[in-house]
């Protein structure tokens, strides 16, 4: 029923004359969809169909990959509920959205520091969509049609990754791992540049959870050729930043800082660049400025990159981005501050490393099967079929890691474990004992 | 006038004195190798009490939806009930991992299953992806899917079309799919049936529309667009950013269109999040589904289960499946208000835009006649001769408490202003509205040129902010230095 005054200063009767314009043949009579619920009706409805989930604090889960569960400190739980925050938009107007700006100013700060790049803008979807993202930026910058990858990155980003070059037409290439260290072999990587190559992308911990120590080595080999780093931003917190050994664009995954593993989404794709790439950066980057008082404030700067001014010349279609999880990743650094930071990315290591030994010494195990220093994951290959192998920890109470066979066969009947600093004495024991029963 | 946004001289988080926490730096006693090793990081140990404090002051100098109205065109601004955010905060929603075994997350999927089948009777569809994480990442799924659609009949159609009063997502998206973007122009706010025939051919392979269009006006020749466009074996693509104007009056498939994307932070109510997550699921009808990204949501004997055993598909638009968050969120929205309550909220949506153009269309300009939907965009071209243009108009309103509505789009309108009001506002806040435009126009122009007065800050000097590059502490720092250091050689 809409209100008198409307029905009265629009002089109709009915809300019919509102929709008239549309042609009868493309009318439709309603919605065929169930009646409204109640809110309690609601709460019961979705209750009961969220119980029948299993979640990784209901079960050891030893899953990563990109996504992880980490320690969230309730103050960034309160900072997310502030709904002044979360129901905001973009900052347009940003005189009334200075909250928002500043702390996106501080997030590009925080991650700035973290990665050595001169500019970190305020998100990306995700770490796969800022890899499509930065090898067409790196496209931008340097003609060619080969784009090379490490083939020790994630499957989901190599998916990922060829949907965004399919508009350019150029192609993926990989460069081999080294099978003992499941470093970047650097020989193939030599032999795989040229003329046409106009990317390289590397990422340090890779996809394995191997670190990659020979970076200064690859760096030089790679030249001036745009160089693409992809880390764990937690890992940076003890790892050189990847400015250090040359990187052009660091991009990488964030929802860990500060979030859960939310199924998948939302996350946040960390995305910075040097200095001398600036504008050929995709996403919203936050500057600093003053007002007309000369005061500190904020805005989006740079938007003649985007596509409400620029639209099909822009640097990138995005519009909405993750805003919300960047802040999150905020309040995560700022709360856990330098040392606990530093401490908790120890602790990974450190508990990677503990499992890892753990598990070689079960008979018929191999851990971890790369001879090489690892960051919080390491990979292990089994005496039985994978698949069986991750079954049976299921039926255990355990969930496994992530099966690598089908994407890289040839390490065998592989398994990717991950291991954060919220895995107890006794996670780690039942994923051994599970491990133990499997012969 | 008795509006005040807070405003703090509030310091950046690197300001706030850092405090000793532990004896010895755990940098040193990581086991990272020694090449590898990082040397320094300079981020602050804040106590939790600080942190706290500032977080609360930012948020304070923050104008969101719950602050106030909110009427940004084009973009949605509705209220987003609190209970979706309750039930998207569960433990059981967010604590799983992507890669679990499908016997673990079986309700997530069911959720997703039965959100892809309440989008497909909204759309008119017969199939919907939920990965795309944004609008604009829809479109550039959808657009993949025309891109693989066309080559799949070996054919290689360069051209997309997109009208003058387009969102800029929609050029930007074509081009980021590798298609030639052609312009077509409007005709009294319109699609021009004949300048489209002139232009539609071989080589195109998608017009995008978005209906009701930008200026709020609905394109009533869309059946006769479809036919154009189909005849030249070209897809019609429907961007759904303005979709809250139709539910259940009309729907993309009832209209022709071929593949669809929703915006669900927009139409169902998910909460902005001052920029994001989004989520932009695609629909497309039965022809098109081969295409769709993997994996799809399967159900099988009361399972759900991913599958990823599609060979047309287009592969992957962004790791894993959607923004989960997001997408329960827009599940709950739509139970909640289940078909009538839909039908309710677009009704709603175009009687308070009505409402709002009849109030305002003697107080501003509207260029085009006849009726609008659930936006309109005004002129504020005959302010210039007062000295006033768009853009102060804008930033006097937030001295009212008011967040600004869109500015200077669509492009072919002078000094647009565009007004979305959404269906969740009262008549008192729409006529609020309206005082507050009166008010502002019989100030005196320079009260006007010089607004903001009343936010956090006043007008924010963006020029600098492009000529300076500052993107971080450090170079603001940086920068504070060399203005010191300017200041002692000039004081010498």
């Amino acid at each position: 029923m809409l209100p008198p005054k409307i029905l009265e200063v629009l002089g109709i009767s009915s809300s019919d004359e509102l929709f008239d314009e549309i042609p009868e043949a493309a009318r439709v009579k309603g919605l065929d969809l169930p009646c409204g619920l109640a809110e309690s009706e609601l709460i019961a409805e979705i209750d009961a169909i969220l119980s029948k989930n299993k979640t990784m604090d209901d079960m050891p889960t030893f899953l990563g990959g990109g996504v992880y569960r980490h320690f969230i400190p309730a103050l960034v739980n309160e900072v997310l509920s502030r709904s002044e925050f979360y129901t905001a938009y973009t900052p347009y107007q940003p005189e009334a959205s200075q909250g928002m700006l500043q702390a996106l100013f501080e997030y590009q700060s925080f991650m700035s520091e973290l990665t050595g790049m001169d500019a970190v803008n305020s998100s990306m979807y995700d770490w796969s969509t800022a890899l499509g993202e930065a090898a067409l930026m790196c496209s931008r910058i340097r003609r060619g049609s080969t784009f090379l990858i490490a083939r020790s990155v994630s499957p989901e980003r190599k998916a990922v990754l060829k949907t965004y070059l399919r508009g350019i037409e150029a192609k993926v290439q990989e460069v081999n791992c080294d099978r003992g260290s499941g470093r970047l072999d650097i020989n193939d990587l030599r032999s795989k540049l040229g003329e046409d190559v106009f990317g390289v992308y590397l990422e340090n911990p890779n996809y394995f959870g191997v670190l990659e120590e020979e970076v200064d080595e690859i760096s030089s080999s790679i030249g001036e050729t745009p160089f693409v780093v992809g880390a764990d931003p937690l890992s940076l917190a003890i790892v050189r930043p990847p400015s250090d050994y040359g990187a052009d664009i660091v991009i990488g995954e964030g929802h860990h800082l500060g979030t859960g593993p939310n199924f998948g989404g939302p996350l946040l794709g960390v995305f910075g660049c040097r200095k001398e790439h600036i504008r050929k950066m995709p996403g919203r980057i936050i500057g600093s400025t003053v007002d007309a008082a000369g005061r500190m404030a904020f805005c989006m700067t740079l938007q003649t990159r985007e596509q409400h001014i620029r639209r099909d010349k822009a640097t990138s279609n995005i519009c909405t981005n993750e805003a919300l999880m960047a802040v999150a990743a905020n309040a995560y650094l700022a709360t856990l501050g330098r040392d606990k930071l530093i401490t908790i990315a120890n602790l990974n290591v450190e508990k990677a490393g503990n499992l890892s030994q753990r598990i070689s010494k079960i008979a018929g195990f191999e851990s971890p099967i790369f001879k090489a220093s690892h960051f919080n994951e390491f990979v292990i290959r089994c005496p039985k079929p994978v698949d069986a192998v991750g079954r049976a920890l299921i039926g255990h109470g355990v969930h496994g890691g992530i099966q690598l066979k089908e994407d890289f066969p040839e390490f065998g009947e592989a398994m990717l474990l991950a291991v954060s600093e919220l895995h107890t004495e006794e996670d780690l024991k039942a994923l051994v004992r599970g491990l133990e029963a499997i012969r | 006038m008795t509006y005040r946004q807070a405003s703090y001289d509030e310091p950046l988080l690197f300001e706030i004195d850092s405090v000793e926490t532990c004896t010895g730096d755990p940098l040193s006693s990581t086991k990272i190798p020694d090449k590898l090793k990082r040397k320094s990081l300079d981020i602050p140990n804040l106590p939790e009490r600080e942190v706290m404090k500032h977080f609360v002051r930012l948020s304070q100098m923050n104008f969101s939806v719950d602050s106030g109205f909110y009427p940004l065109g084009s973009c949605t601004m509705k209220y987003n009930p609190k209970i979706n955010e309750q039930i998207a905060r569960d433990r059981r929603a967010t604590c799983l991992h992507p890669m679990q075994d499908e016997s673990t997350v079986q309700g997530s999927l069911q959720i997703m299953y039965e959100l892809e089948e309440m989008l497909c009777v909204i759309g008119g569809v017969d199939a919907v992806t939920l990965q795309p994480a944004a609008g604009a990442h829809g479109e550039f799924t959808g657009l993949q899917i025309v891109r693989a659609f066309h080559e799949d009949r070996g054919e290689h159609r360069k051209e997309v079309i997109v009208p003058d009063t387009a969102h800029g997502t929609n050029p930007a998206s074509a081009a980021m799919v590798g298609f030639d973007v052609i312009e077509l122009p409007s005709k009294n706010g319109r699609i021009d049936c004949d300048a489209l025939r002139s232009i539609v051919g071989d080589n195109t392979a998608a017009l995008m529309l978005t209906n009701p269009n930008t200026l709020g006006m609905f394109e009533e020749d869309v059946l006769e667009v479809a036919k154009i466009v189909h005849d030249a074996g070209a897809l019609l693509y429907y961007d759904g950013a303005n979709f809250n104007a139709i539910l259940g009056r009309t729907n993309p498939g009832k209209m022709d269109f071929d593949i669809v994307h929703f915006n669900l932070h927009k139409t169902f109510s998910t909460p902005h999040g001052g920029g994001g997550p989004g989520a932009g699921p695609v629909g497309v009808r039965k022809e098109l589904e081969p295409y769709l990204p993997v994996p799809r949501i399967m159900k099988e004997d009361g399972r759900y289960r991913l599958s990823y055993d599609h060979p047309k598909s287009i592969g992957k638009v962004r790791a894993y499946y959607g923004n989960f968050g997001v997408l329960l969120r827009a599940y709950a929205y739509i139970k909640s208000n289940g078909g009538d309550g839909l039908c309710e909220v677009s009704t709603r949506a175009v009687a308070n835009s009505n409402y709002l153009r009849n109030r305002l269309e003697s107080v501003l300009e509207l260029p085009f006649g006849g009726k609008r939907m659930h936006e309109f965009v005004l002129s504020g071209d005959k302010l210039k001769g007062k000295g006033i243009r768009t853009m102060d108009m804008a930033k006097r309103m937030l001295d009212y408490g008011v967040h600004a509505p869109t500015i200077y789009f669509p492009l072919i309108v002078g000094e647009a202003i565009m007004i979305e009001p959404t269906e969740t506002e009262s008549v008192q806040t729409l006529d609020g509205f309206v005082s507050v435009i009166e008010s502002i126009i019989n100030e005196p122009a320079e009260t006007v040129r010089t607004a903001p007065h009343n936010t956090s800050v006043r007008r924010i000097d963006e020029v600098r902010a492009a000529r300076d590059l500052i993107f971080n502490y450090k170079s603001l720092v940086e920068q504070r230095q060399r203005e010191e250091g300017r200041k002692d050689l000039a004081g010498r």
